[in-house]
Protein backbone atom coordinates (compact mmCIF):
# COMPACT_ATOMS: atom_id res chain seq x y z
CA UNK A 1 0.00 0.00 0.00
CA UNK A 2 1.61 3.47 -1.18
CA UNK A 3 0.35 6.59 0.72
CA UNK A 4 0.41 10.23 -0.34
CA UNK A 5 -0.63 13.39 1.40
CA UNK A 6 -1.55 16.71 -0.69
CA UNK A 7 -3.39 20.06 0.44
CA UNK A 8 -5.76 22.33 -1.56
CA UNK A 9 -6.48 26.12 -0.66
CA UNK A 10 -10.06 25.95 -2.61
CA UNK A 11 -12.54 24.00 -4.26
CA UNK A 12 -10.45 24.88 -7.34
CA UNK A 13 -7.45 23.01 -6.36
CA UNK A 14 -9.48 20.37 -5.06
CA UNK A 15 -11.29 19.91 -8.43
CA UNK A 16 -7.58 20.42 -10.48
CA UNK A 17 -6.34 17.25 -8.17
CA UNK A 18 -9.31 15.30 -9.10
CA UNK A 19 -8.89 16.25 -12.44
CA UNK A 20 -5.63 14.94 -12.71
CA UNK A 21 -6.18 11.72 -11.30
CA UNK A 22 -8.95 10.36 -13.62
CA UNK A 23 -7.25 11.76 -16.81
CA UNK A 24 -4.79 9.13 -15.62
CA UNK A 25 -6.78 6.62 -14.76
CA UNK A 26 -7.39 2.96 -16.47
CA UNK A 27 -10.86 2.08 -17.23
CA UNK A 28 -12.74 -0.23 -14.42
CA UNK A 29 -10.63 1.61 -11.65
CA UNK A 30 -12.76 2.54 -8.47
CA UNK A 31 -12.19 5.28 -5.75
CA UNK A 32 -13.48 5.92 -2.56
CA UNK A 33 -14.46 8.84 -1.25
CA UNK A 34 -14.20 9.60 2.34
CA UNK A 35 -15.01 13.05 4.49
CA UNK A 36 -17.98 14.23 6.21
CA UNK A 37 -20.67 15.87 4.77
CA UNK A 38 -18.95 19.30 3.38
CA UNK A 39 -15.39 17.87 3.17
CA UNK A 40 -15.42 18.42 -0.61
CA UNK A 41 -16.57 14.97 -1.69
CA UNK A 42 -18.66 16.04 -4.81
CA UNK A 43 -16.35 18.42 -5.55
CA UNK A 44 -13.58 16.35 -6.29
CA UNK A 45 -15.41 13.97 -8.08
CA UNK A 46 -16.23 17.22 -10.29
CA UNK A 47 -12.66 17.71 -10.77
CA UNK A 48 -12.80 13.71 -12.04
CA UNK A 49 -15.66 14.35 -14.11
CA UNK A 50 -13.49 16.94 -16.27
CA UNK A 51 -10.28 15.11 -16.38
CA UNK A 52 -12.59 12.44 -18.13
CA UNK A 53 -13.79 15.11 -20.46
CA UNK A 54 -17.23 15.36 -19.50
CA UNK A 55 -19.15 18.38 -20.30
CA UNK A 56 -21.90 18.13 -17.92
CA UNK A 57 -21.87 19.19 -14.23
CA UNK A 58 -21.59 16.79 -11.98
CA UNK A 59 -23.93 17.44 -9.12
CA UNK A 60 -24.91 15.12 -5.78
CA UNK A 61 -25.97 11.61 -6.01
CA UNK A 62 -27.54 11.39 -2.93
CA UNK A 63 -30.88 11.82 -4.10
CA UNK A 64 -30.57 8.93 -7.07
CA UNK A 65 -27.80 7.12 -4.96
CA UNK A 66 -25.92 6.31 -8.80
CA UNK A 67 -25.37 8.84 -11.53
CA UNK A 68 -23.62 8.29 -15.00
CA UNK A 69 -22.12 10.81 -17.43
CA UNK A 70 -20.24 9.86 -20.73
CA UNK A 71 -16.95 10.88 -21.00
CA UNK A 72 -13.68 9.53 -22.21
CA UNK A 73 -14.89 6.00 -20.31
CA UNK A 74 -18.28 5.99 -18.42
CA UNK A 75 -18.29 7.76 -14.65
CA UNK A 76 -19.95 6.17 -12.21
CA UNK A 77 -21.24 8.51 -9.33
CA UNK A 78 -22.72 6.54 -6.33
CA UNK A 79 -23.45 8.25 -3.33
CA UNK A 80 -24.28 5.37 -0.21
CA UNK A 81 -24.70 8.40 2.02
CA UNK A 82 -28.55 6.94 2.54
CA UNK A 83 -27.86 3.71 2.66
CA UNK A 84 -26.54 3.66 6.22
CA UNK A 85 -27.40 0.50 8.19
CA UNK A 86 -28.90 -0.97 5.50
CA UNK A 87 -27.06 -4.44 3.98
CA UNK A 88 -28.94 -4.98 0.86
CA UNK A 89 -28.13 -6.10 -3.44
CA UNK A 90 -28.20 -2.87 -5.18
CA UNK A 91 -27.04 -4.25 -8.65
CA UNK A 92 -24.47 -1.58 -8.64
CA UNK A 93 -21.92 -4.09 -8.84
CA UNK A 94 -22.10 -4.61 -12.88
CA UNK A 95 -20.93 -0.63 -13.00
CA UNK A 96 -17.80 -1.69 -11.29
CA UNK A 97 -16.40 -4.01 -14.14
CA UNK A 98 -17.90 -1.78 -16.88
CA UNK A 99 -15.05 -0.15 -18.36
CA UNK A 100 -15.63 2.82 -16.78
CA UNK A 101 -13.94 4.89 -13.80
CA UNK A 102 -16.49 4.37 -10.54
CA UNK A 103 -16.15 6.73 -7.37
CA UNK A 104 -18.12 6.08 -4.49
CA UNK A 105 -19.22 8.27 -1.54
CA UNK A 106 -19.67 7.01 1.74
CA UNK A 107 -18.03 3.71 0.86
CA UNK A 108 -18.04 2.87 4.39
CA UNK A 109 -21.65 1.97 4.02
CA UNK A 110 -21.49 -0.22 1.23
CA UNK A 111 -18.68 -2.57 2.36
CA UNK A 112 -19.58 -5.68 -0.05
CA UNK A 113 -19.23 -3.21 -2.90
CA UNK A 114 -15.13 -2.19 -2.54
CA UNK A 115 -12.74 -4.57 -4.46
CA UNK A 116 -9.39 -5.34 -3.02
CA UNK A 117 -7.66 -3.24 -5.57
CA UNK A 118 -8.63 0.81 -5.21
CA UNK A 119 -7.83 4.21 -4.28
CA UNK A 120 -9.14 5.24 -1.38
CA UNK A 121 -9.70 9.19 -0.79
CA UNK A 122 -10.37 10.85 2.15
CA UNK A 123 -10.61 14.78 2.88
CA UNK A 124 -10.76 16.68 5.69
CA UNK A 125 -11.50 20.22 6.34
CA UNK A 126 -8.53 21.99 7.36
CA UNK A 127 -9.47 25.44 8.13
CA UNK A 128 -12.38 27.52 6.23
CA UNK A 129 -11.31 26.13 2.42
CA UNK A 130 -7.98 24.38 2.94
CA UNK A 131 -8.56 20.26 2.84
CA UNK A 132 -5.98 17.81 3.12
CA UNK A 133 -6.16 15.24 1.09
CA UNK A 134 -5.28 11.47 2.13
CA UNK A 135 -4.63 9.07 -0.72
CA UNK A 136 -3.85 5.24 -0.12
CA UNK A 137 -3.23 3.10 -3.12
CA UNK A 138 -4.52 -0.45 -2.41
CA UNK A 139 -2.72 -2.65 -6.17
CA UNK A 140 -0.32 -1.92 -8.32
CA UNK A 141 -2.05 0.33 -10.65
CA UNK A 142 -3.37 2.29 -8.33
CA UNK A 143 0.14 3.07 -6.78
CA UNK A 144 1.51 3.50 -10.15
CA UNK A 145 -1.36 6.18 -10.63
CA UNK A 146 -0.39 8.50 -7.66
CA UNK A 147 2.82 8.99 -9.48
CA UNK A 148 0.81 11.94 -11.51
CA UNK A 149 1.38 13.88 -8.10
CA UNK A 150 5.07 13.47 -8.45
CA UNK B 1 -60.03 12.96 -27.51
CA UNK B 2 -57.18 11.57 -26.18
CA UNK B 3 -56.65 9.17 -23.06
CA UNK B 4 -53.42 8.12 -21.77
CA UNK B 5 -52.51 5.95 -19.27
CA UNK B 6 -49.23 6.98 -17.24
CA UNK B 7 -46.65 5.10 -14.70
CA UNK B 8 -44.80 6.65 -12.14
CA UNK B 9 -42.45 4.68 -10.26
CA UNK B 10 -38.98 6.87 -10.45
CA UNK B 11 -38.80 7.21 -6.33
CA UNK B 12 -41.28 6.72 -3.40
CA UNK B 13 -44.25 6.36 -5.42
CA UNK B 14 -46.10 3.71 -7.45
CA UNK B 15 -48.80 5.86 -8.57
CA UNK B 16 -50.78 4.92 -12.09
CA UNK B 17 -53.19 7.16 -13.96
CA UNK B 18 -55.50 8.14 -16.37
CA UNK B 19 -55.77 11.48 -17.75
CA UNK B 20 -58.28 12.72 -20.57
CA UNK B 21 -57.31 15.50 -23.07
CA UNK B 22 -54.04 15.82 -21.19
CA UNK B 23 -55.96 18.19 -18.21
CA UNK B 24 -58.89 15.67 -17.04
CA UNK B 25 -58.06 13.40 -14.70
CA UNK B 26 -60.54 10.52 -14.31
CA UNK B 27 -58.25 8.67 -11.97
CA UNK B 28 -55.13 9.02 -10.06
CA UNK B 29 -53.95 6.61 -7.72
CA UNK B 30 -50.76 6.78 -5.62
CA UNK B 31 -49.50 4.78 -2.71
CA UNK B 32 -46.62 5.96 -0.72
CA UNK B 33 -44.06 4.37 0.94
CA UNK B 34 -43.12 7.30 2.65
CA UNK B 35 -43.67 5.51 6.45
CA UNK B 36 -41.21 2.95 5.33
CA UNK B 37 -38.38 4.95 4.59
CA UNK B 38 -39.33 7.22 7.45
CA UNK B 39 -37.59 4.60 9.46
CA UNK B 40 -33.72 4.68 7.60
CA UNK B 41 -33.93 8.18 7.28
CA UNK B 42 -33.80 8.27 3.81
CA UNK B 43 -35.11 6.35 0.51
CA UNK B 44 -34.14 2.52 0.35
CA UNK B 45 -33.53 1.17 -3.03
CA UNK B 46 -34.15 -2.47 -2.74
CA UNK B 47 -37.44 -1.65 -0.69
CA UNK B 48 -38.45 0.71 -2.62
CA UNK B 49 -38.03 -1.48 -5.80
CA UNK B 50 -39.87 -4.35 -4.19
CA UNK B 51 -42.71 -1.97 -2.90
CA UNK B 52 -43.19 -0.72 -6.24
CA UNK B 53 -43.32 -4.57 -7.64
CA UNK B 54 -46.13 -5.33 -4.57
CA UNK B 55 -47.89 -2.24 -5.55
CA UNK B 56 -48.16 -1.82 -8.96
CA UNK B 57 -50.18 -4.43 -10.62
CA UNK B 58 -53.50 -3.49 -7.46
CA UNK B 59 -52.48 0.75 -8.53
CA UNK B 60 -52.66 -0.16 -12.58
CA UNK B 61 -55.94 -1.87 -12.34
CA UNK B 62 -57.63 0.36 -9.24
CA UNK B 63 -56.91 3.50 -11.68
CA UNK B 64 -58.27 1.76 -14.64
CA UNK B 65 -61.00 1.24 -12.66
CA UNK B 66 -62.18 4.35 -11.06
CA UNK B 67 -61.53 6.21 -14.37
CA UNK B 68 -64.45 4.16 -15.58
CA UNK B 69 -62.64 2.74 -18.70
CA UNK B 70 -61.26 -0.21 -20.28
CA UNK B 71 -57.91 -0.60 -22.17
CA UNK B 72 -60.08 -0.08 -25.43
CA UNK B 73 -60.49 3.76 -24.75
CA UNK B 74 -56.54 4.17 -23.86
CA UNK B 75 -54.72 5.47 -26.78
CA UNK B 76 -51.39 5.43 -25.50
CA UNK B 77 -49.05 4.46 -22.16
CA UNK B 78 -46.88 7.29 -20.77
CA UNK B 79 -44.13 6.21 -17.88
CA UNK B 80 -41.30 7.77 -16.32
CA UNK B 81 -38.37 6.93 -17.92
CA UNK B 82 -35.96 8.54 -15.75
CA UNK B 83 -34.32 10.07 -13.80
CA UNK B 84 -34.56 8.25 -10.23
CA UNK B 85 -33.55 5.22 -8.78
CA UNK B 86 -32.78 2.52 -10.99
CA UNK B 87 -34.66 -0.23 -9.23
CA UNK B 88 -37.37 1.83 -8.85
CA UNK B 89 -37.72 2.85 -12.75
CA UNK B 90 -37.44 -0.50 -13.66
CA UNK B 91 -40.35 -1.96 -12.24
CA UNK B 92 -42.43 1.08 -14.04
CA UNK B 93 -41.64 0.86 -17.59
CA UNK B 94 -41.16 -3.03 -17.01
CA UNK B 95 -45.04 -2.58 -16.26
CA UNK B 96 -45.74 -0.07 -19.33
CA UNK B 97 -44.02 -2.11 -21.40
CA UNK B 98 -46.26 -5.43 -20.70
CA UNK B 99 -49.34 -3.37 -20.71
CA UNK B 100 -48.18 -1.87 -23.87
CA UNK B 101 -47.36 -4.84 -25.31
CA UNK B 102 -50.43 -6.91 -23.82
CA UNK B 103 -53.35 -4.44 -25.49
CA UNK B 104 -51.03 -3.07 -28.60
CA UNK B 105 -50.77 0.31 -27.58
CA UNK B 106 -48.17 3.10 -28.39
CA UNK B 107 -45.47 3.86 -25.45
CA UNK B 108 -44.59 7.19 -24.55
CA UNK B 109 -41.69 7.36 -22.25
CA UNK B 110 -41.69 10.71 -20.28
CA UNK B 111 -38.96 12.85 -18.34
CA UNK B 112 -39.55 13.03 -14.72
CA UNK B 113 -39.58 16.73 -14.26
CA UNK B 114 -41.61 17.57 -17.53
CA UNK B 115 -44.28 15.45 -15.39
CA UNK B 116 -43.61 17.98 -12.72
CA UNK B 117 -44.42 21.29 -14.75
CA UNK B 118 -47.54 19.71 -16.67
CA UNK B 119 -48.91 19.38 -13.08
CA UNK B 120 -49.58 22.78 -13.55
CA UNK B 121 -52.02 21.96 -16.81
CA UNK B 122 -54.09 20.60 -14.08
CA UNK B 123 -54.50 24.14 -12.48
CA UNK B 124 -54.80 26.40 -15.40
CA UNK B 125 -54.11 26.55 -19.39
CA UNK B 126 -49.92 26.92 -19.83
CA UNK B 127 -48.87 29.78 -21.70
CA UNK B 128 -46.02 29.92 -23.30
CA UNK B 129 -43.18 30.93 -22.83
CA UNK B 130 -43.20 29.87 -19.50
CA UNK B 131 -40.68 29.68 -16.74
CA UNK B 132 -40.87 27.11 -14.22
CA UNK B 133 -39.04 27.09 -11.31
CA UNK B 134 -38.49 23.30 -10.39
CA UNK B 135 -37.65 22.37 -7.02
CA UNK B 136 -37.13 18.92 -5.81
CA UNK B 137 -35.48 16.49 -3.72
CA UNK B 138 -33.17 15.45 -6.78
CA UNK B 139 -33.70 19.10 -8.80
CA UNK B 140 -32.90 22.15 -8.41
CA UNK B 141 -33.59 24.22 -12.04
CA UNK B 142 -35.02 26.72 -13.87
CA UNK B 143 -36.15 25.94 -17.06
CA UNK B 144 -37.67 28.04 -19.91
CA UNK B 145 -40.22 26.62 -22.58
CA UNK B 146 -40.89 28.83 -25.70
CA UNK B 147 -43.49 26.29 -26.60
CA UNK B 148 -45.08 23.64 -25.45
CA UNK B 149 -42.34 20.56 -25.84
CA UNK B 150 -39.49 22.67 -26.05
CA UNK B 151 -37.35 22.92 -22.66
CA UNK B 152 -34.18 25.22 -21.70
CA UNK B 153 -32.36 24.67 -19.34
CA UNK B 154 -30.97 28.03 -17.99
CA UNK B 155 -29.89 27.48 -14.77
CA UNK B 156 -29.66 24.56 -12.24
CA UNK B 157 -27.93 23.32 -9.16
CA UNK B 158 -24.08 23.24 -9.47
CA UNK B 159 -24.17 20.30 -6.35
CA UNK B 160 -26.93 19.40 -4.52
CA UNK B 161 -30.79 19.98 -4.82
CA UNK B 162 -32.66 22.11 -2.52
CA UNK B 163 -34.94 19.29 -1.06
CA UNK B 164 -30.94 17.51 -0.35
CA UNK B 165 -30.23 20.28 1.40
CA UNK B 166 -33.42 20.61 3.60
CA UNK B 167 -32.98 16.85 4.15
CA UNK B 168 -29.25 16.74 5.17
CA UNK B 169 -30.13 19.82 7.67
CA UNK B 170 -32.99 17.88 9.02
CA UNK B 171 -30.52 15.06 9.70
CA UNK B 172 -28.16 17.53 11.33
CA UNK B 173 -31.42 18.79 13.74
CA UNK B 174 -32.13 15.40 14.24
CA UNK B 175 -35.45 16.22 12.97
CA UNK B 176 -36.54 13.05 10.69
CA UNK B 177 -37.18 12.07 7.28
CA UNK B 178 -38.74 13.75 5.21
CA UNK B 179 -36.75 17.29 6.05
CA UNK B 180 -38.88 19.88 4.26
CA UNK B 181 -42.35 19.71 6.07
CA UNK B 182 -40.73 19.86 9.54
CA UNK B 183 -38.13 22.45 8.95
CA UNK B 184 -41.29 24.41 7.42
CA UNK B 185 -42.74 23.94 10.34
CA UNK B 186 -40.61 24.84 12.61
CA UNK B 187 -39.50 27.84 10.63
CA UNK B 188 -42.71 29.37 11.54
CA UNK B 189 -42.09 29.65 14.97
CA UNK B 190 -37.99 30.61 14.71
CA UNK B 191 -36.33 33.70 13.95
CA UNK B 192 -33.77 34.14 11.11
CA UNK B 193 -31.32 34.87 13.91
CA UNK B 194 -28.50 32.75 13.20
CA UNK B 195 -25.85 34.62 10.15
CA UNK B 196 -25.75 31.65 7.15
CA UNK B 197 -23.78 32.74 4.22
CA UNK B 198 -25.51 32.76 0.65
CA UNK B 199 -23.12 30.31 -1.65
CA UNK B 200 -21.89 31.85 -5.25
CA UNK B 201 -22.66 29.75 -8.10
CA UNK B 202 -21.37 29.15 -11.35
CA UNK B 203 -23.67 31.46 -13.39
CA UNK B 204 -26.17 33.97 -12.39
CA UNK B 205 -29.15 31.70 -13.03
CA UNK B 206 -27.59 28.71 -11.35
CA UNK B 207 -28.03 27.41 -8.07
CA UNK B 208 -25.83 25.71 -4.76
CA UNK B 209 -26.95 24.67 -1.24
CA UNK B 210 -23.86 22.28 -0.77
CA UNK B 211 -21.99 25.41 0.69
CA UNK B 212 -25.43 26.38 2.58
CA UNK B 213 -25.75 23.34 4.40
CA UNK B 214 -21.79 22.69 5.03
CA UNK B 215 -22.04 26.31 7.06
CA UNK B 216 -25.20 24.91 8.88
CA UNK B 217 -23.75 21.74 10.41
CA UNK B 218 -20.10 24.05 10.90
CA UNK B 219 -22.73 26.53 12.94
CA UNK B 220 -24.09 23.50 15.24
CA UNK B 221 -20.41 22.26 15.25
CA UNK B 222 -19.12 25.41 16.68
CA UNK B 223 -22.22 25.74 19.38
CA UNK B 224 -21.96 22.57 20.57
CA UNK B 225 -18.15 22.72 21.20
CA UNK B 226 -18.80 25.84 22.94
CA UNK B 227 -21.70 24.31 25.12
CA UNK B 228 -24.30 26.66 23.60
CA UNK B 229 -27.54 25.36 22.93
CA UNK B 230 -28.75 25.86 19.17
CA UNK B 231 -32.30 26.76 18.85
CA UNK B 232 -33.59 24.32 16.63
CA UNK B 233 -36.27 26.92 14.95
CA UNK B 234 -34.40 30.19 14.49
CA UNK B 235 -31.48 28.16 12.88
CA UNK B 236 -34.12 26.54 10.59
CA UNK B 237 -35.73 29.88 10.08
CA UNK B 238 -32.47 30.77 8.90
CA UNK B 239 -32.05 27.88 7.04
CA UNK B 240 -34.84 28.01 5.22
CA UNK B 241 -34.93 32.15 4.66
CA UNK B 242 -31.49 32.14 2.87
CA UNK B 243 -31.56 28.66 0.93
CA UNK B 244 -35.45 30.10 -0.32
CA UNK B 245 -33.71 34.01 -0.68
CA UNK B 246 -31.62 32.04 -3.61
CA UNK B 247 -34.47 30.63 -5.54
CA UNK B 248 -36.46 33.46 -5.61
CA UNK B 249 -33.50 35.61 -6.45
CA UNK B 250 -32.28 33.76 -9.34
CA UNK B 251 -36.41 33.08 -10.29
CA UNK B 252 -36.53 37.26 -10.71
CA UNK B 253 -33.42 37.61 -12.72
CA UNK B 254 -34.73 35.04 -15.04
CA UNK B 255 -38.42 36.66 -15.18
CA UNK B 256 -36.64 39.65 -15.79
CA UNK B 257 -34.67 38.87 -18.30
CA UNK B 258 -37.03 36.29 -20.10
CA UNK B 259 -40.07 37.89 -19.62
CA UNK B 260 -42.44 34.87 -19.77
CA UNK B 261 -46.17 34.88 -19.95
CA UNK B 262 -46.33 32.28 -17.16
CA UNK B 263 -44.29 31.39 -13.80
CA UNK B 264 -44.72 28.22 -12.84
CA UNK B 265 -43.37 26.02 -9.72
CA UNK B 266 -42.87 22.42 -9.60
CA UNK B 267 -41.33 19.89 -7.76
CA UNK B 268 -42.10 18.56 -4.40
CA UNK B 269 -39.85 21.59 -2.46
CA UNK B 270 -43.03 23.72 -4.29
CA UNK B 271 -45.54 22.64 -1.59
CA UNK B 272 -43.42 24.39 0.96
CA UNK B 273 -45.52 27.39 2.27
CA UNK B 274 -42.70 30.28 3.08
CA UNK B 275 -41.63 29.90 -0.74
CA UNK B 276 -45.53 29.88 -1.64
CA UNK B 277 -45.73 33.34 0.21
CA UNK B 278 -42.32 34.67 -1.03
CA UNK B 279 -43.05 34.07 -4.80
CA UNK B 280 -46.59 35.83 -4.40
CA UNK B 281 -45.31 38.44 -2.74
CA UNK B 282 -42.93 39.17 -5.43
CA UNK B 283 -44.16 38.59 -8.43
CA UNK B 284 -47.03 41.14 -7.07
CA UNK B 285 -44.34 43.66 -9.47
CA UNK B 286 -44.70 41.52 -12.19
CA UNK B 287 -47.72 42.25 -13.77
CA UNK B 288 -46.90 41.03 -17.01
CA UNK B 289 -46.35 37.17 -15.99
CA UNK B 290 -49.04 34.87 -14.39
CA UNK B 291 -47.88 33.00 -11.41
CA UNK B 292 -49.41 29.57 -11.02
CA UNK B 293 -48.44 27.69 -8.17
CA UNK B 294 -49.58 24.04 -7.68
CA UNK B 295 -52.05 22.94 -5.72
CA UNK B 296 -49.87 20.44 -2.62
CA UNK B 297 -51.00 17.37 -4.28
CA UNK B 298 -49.79 18.14 -7.38
CA UNK B 299 -46.20 18.88 -6.33
CA UNK B 300 -45.47 15.38 -5.09
CA UNK B 301 -44.82 12.97 -7.27
CA UNK B 302 -48.02 11.23 -9.43
CA UNK B 303 -48.99 9.88 -12.29
CA UNK B 304 -51.20 11.98 -13.60
CA UNK B 305 -48.67 14.75 -14.32
CA UNK B 306 -47.03 12.02 -16.35
CA UNK B 307 -50.30 11.73 -18.41
CA UNK B 308 -50.52 15.43 -18.66
CA UNK B 309 -47.25 15.99 -20.23
CA UNK B 310 -47.22 12.35 -21.90
CA UNK B 311 -50.56 13.58 -23.58
CA UNK B 312 -48.29 16.43 -25.13
CA UNK B 313 -45.35 14.23 -26.13
CA UNK B 314 -47.92 11.97 -27.59
CA UNK B 315 -49.65 14.68 -29.64
CA UNK B 316 -46.18 15.40 -30.85
CA UNK B 317 -45.53 11.52 -31.88
CA UNK B 318 -42.65 11.24 -29.43
CA UNK B 319 -43.49 7.51 -28.82
CA UNK B 320 -40.76 4.79 -27.95
CA UNK B 321 -40.96 0.81 -29.03
CA UNK B 322 -40.11 -1.96 -26.38
CA UNK B 323 -36.66 -2.13 -26.26
CA UNK B 324 -36.77 0.91 -23.83
CA UNK B 325 -35.28 0.78 -21.21
CA UNK B 326 -35.05 2.98 -17.85
CA UNK B 327 -32.81 5.66 -17.74
CA UNK B 328 -31.47 6.70 -14.04
CA UNK B 329 -29.32 9.98 -15.38
CA UNK B 330 -32.05 10.97 -18.54
CA UNK B 331 -31.50 14.41 -19.71
CA UNK B 332 -34.26 16.47 -20.11
CA UNK B 333 -35.10 16.89 -24.08
CA UNK B 334 -33.55 20.13 -25.10
CA UNK B 335 -30.96 19.76 -22.08
CA UNK B 336 -27.63 21.04 -23.00
CA UNK B 337 -25.04 18.67 -21.86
Amino acid sequence: MKKLVIYTENAEETRAAGAKLAAAAEPNMVFLMKGDLGAGKTTMTQGMARGLGIARHVTSPTFNLLKIYKGRMPLYHIDAYRLEGVSQDLGFEEFLNDDGLTVIEWSQFVPDLIPEEHLSISLHLEAEDRRRIELEASGEAYEKLLEVFA
Amino acid sequence: MTMILAIETSCDETACAVVKDGNEILSNIVSSQINVHTLYGGVVPEVASRIHVENISAVISEAVRKAGVTMADIDAIAYTRGPGLIGSLHVGVQAAKTLAWTFHKPLVPVHHLTGHIYANAFVTDLKFPLLALVVSGGHTELVRMKDDWSFEVLGSTMDDAIGEAYDKVARVLDLGYPGGPVIDRMAKTGQPLYRLPQPKAAGELDFSFSGLKTAVLQLVDRERRHGNEVKAEDLACSFQETALRQLISRTLKAVEEYKPAMLVLAGGVAANSRLRQMITEEMAAYPDTELVIPPMWCCTDNAAMIGAAGTVAWKHGLTGDLSAAADPALEMPGEKS
